[in-house]
């Protein structure tokens, strides 16, 4: 059995704040909610599957509560910003079993205005890896950055076309958190964080949160609009294999051909790609290991506007992405899915709108390249796709 | 650029004998005598074989860089120090270990170089291994 066709996205909402300070989190998995649900043509009292990360409190247990649901089915996968991919995976595998008929997906955080940080119980690796001064997820992408410059020859200048291409993107996004055309220099000559990331290399921090709905075929069809159909999903976990890392290469090797023998369709089928955005190096050594170019020549794929919608060889992330417009909670992995739904319904702004998408593929990594990270990539298509 | 902070050490039943040995300045690492791989980080189980047969053995504290990153600013105990190096060290045994590189230039480090473990107390029992190119 494969999930292929067994559920569809039906409703999607990001959330337009970017500053949220008189919004509790809670307050904003409610918005969230009612937002996707209205957007799918359903209500809270249709949904009975409730997803969400770690964050919310107790997980799922604070967010029934609060939002006032009983659900027959929920899940609490936890891989940072991968997580909601992996919820819509894993929402689309409980409707195949006949768990649920209505799965609700939601996202929220303030790291703007003042939700405490996430503080994650220590694991047998904290004495080895927190006494080194690292205090940012930039630190330690760094560390694959300057490997995969090492190996490839890959160069400050190529990683910084990743942030350029989404810029030309979020200048059209009214909401987006950077909405400025950025050009190269520019993005080499703004601070250095941590070598090899510059300022501008890194995604932005922002307030606000998303949502997700996702029924049955049968649920769809009543519905009776655009839905994107789940046609694959691919999830992995990468680690520091007993001391044996290899920063140059993402959990994305194993979740992308998993999430296309699934769907049964290849990279050439992609005609768009929500790919994250964390900093510019996940997005490069992702599309090598999703196999949108060979491992090592990501930084030639991403010249001369390679990544720029619509005509480029791989339009991505046309909402400007985490880089620019969004990475709500530090986690930008709903906003790769909402904006794949976009394209595939037709709804993104038209200056980046790709004609004729017929497959979508979203791709989330979460934790860290520099030592253990979730990959998930989804495939999505057109109803008869 | 002032000297790093020694902070010490989460210390667990399972890593308290190679922090112990720190403290004598040995670096120590085990090795799976079922399938004979060197295991990093400190653990009961050999997490290649999940066999309890683990033996330990002192390091050469020789390796060279697999990766870096010169940290330019931090809100951390660390603030004072930038800038300051955090690395992969790929040791001669085969593991890669995180930890600093010191008693250098930040902007001299470069991936490949050789590099020999230097200790630092961390007054509470143990010692931070860090790492400084060879020859300095």
């Amino acid at each position: 059995m494969t999930i292929r066709g067994a559920a569809f996205i039906a409703g999607i909402y990001e959330h337009p704040g970017r500053d949220l300070p008189n919004h509790t989190i809670w307050d904003i998995h409610t918005e969230v909610a009612i937002g996707a649900l209205a957007d799918a043509g359903l209500s809270m009292s249709d949904v009975d599957a409730l997803f969400c990360d770690g964050t919310a409190g107790f997980g799922v247990l604070t967010l029934c509560d609060h939002l006032g649901l009983r659900p027959t089915f929920v899940d609490n996968t936890e891989t940072g910003g991968s997580s909601y991919l992996a919820h819509v995976g894993h929402a689309a595998a409980a409707i195949a079993a006949g768990k649920c008929s209505v799965a609700l997906v939601t996202l929220a955080g303030k790291p703007r205005t003042g939700s405490p940080p996430v503080k994650w119980a220590a694991g047998p690796e904290t004495g080895f890896e927190t006494v080194w001064g690292t205090a940012s997820a930039a630190h330690s992408y760094a560390l694959a950055a300057q490997r995969h410059m090492y190996e490839f020859g890959t160069t400050s200048e190529q990683l910084a076309e990743i942030k350029v291409a989404a810029s030309i993107h979020a200048q059209y996004n009214p909401n987006a958190f950077l909405q400025k055309v950025v050009t190269v220099d520019e993005v080499v000559n703004s601070p250095m964080v941590s070598d090899p990331l510059h300022r501008l290399d890194c995604c932005v921090v922002t307030d606000g949160g998303g949502a997700l709905v996702i029924v049955s075929p049968e649920i769809a069809k009543k519905l009776g609009k655009t839905n994107a159909k789940i046609l694959g999903h691919g999830e992995a976990v990468k680690h520091t294999s007993n001391g044996r890392i290899d920063l140059t290469y993402t959990g994305a090797v194993w979740s992308g051909p998993r999430a296309f023998a699934e769907a049964g369709v290849t990279v050439k089928d992609v005609g768009y790609a929500s790919i994250y955005d964390s900093f510019t190096i996940t997005v490069l050594q992702t599309i090598e290991d999703l196999g949108f170019c060979e491992k090592g020549k990501g930084g030639e794929f991403v010249l001369d506007g390679g990544l720029v919608a619509p005509f480029g060889k791989l339009p991505f992330n046309t909402d400007g992405g985490g880089l620019c417009n969004n990475h709500p909670s530090n986690r930008g992995g709903i906003t790769k899915v909402i904006e794949a739904v976009r394209q595939l319904r037709g709804e993104a702004h038209p200056a980046v709108q790709v004609p004729n998408v017929q497959i979508a593929l979203a791709h989330g990594t979460g934790g860290s390249l520099g030592s253990r990270h979730g990959s998930v990539t989804l495939l999505l298509g057109q109803e008869d796709a | 650029m002032s000297s790093l902070p020694n902070p010490a050490p989460m210390v667990t039943s399972s890593s308290q004998a190679f922090w112990n040995a720190t403290a004598e300045g040995r670096f120590t690492l085990q090795r799976c005598t079922s399938c004979d791989v060197v295991v990093w980080f400190p653990r009961k189980h050999c997490p290649d074989c999940w066999t309890e047969t683990l033996s330990v053995f002192d390091a050469s504290g020789r390796g060279t860089v697999y990766s870096f990153t010169i940290i330019r600013k931090v809100a951390n105990d660390y603030k004072a120090a930038t800038p300051f190096v955090v690395a992969y060290v790929e040791l001669s045994e085969g593991p890669r270990v995180m930890t600093n590189i010191v008693d250098c230039d930040p902007e001299s480090v470069t991936v490949g170089m050789p590099v020999e473990m230097v200790f630092h107390d961390t007054g509470e029992g143990n010692a931070l291994y860090r790492f400084r190119p060879v020859g300095n």
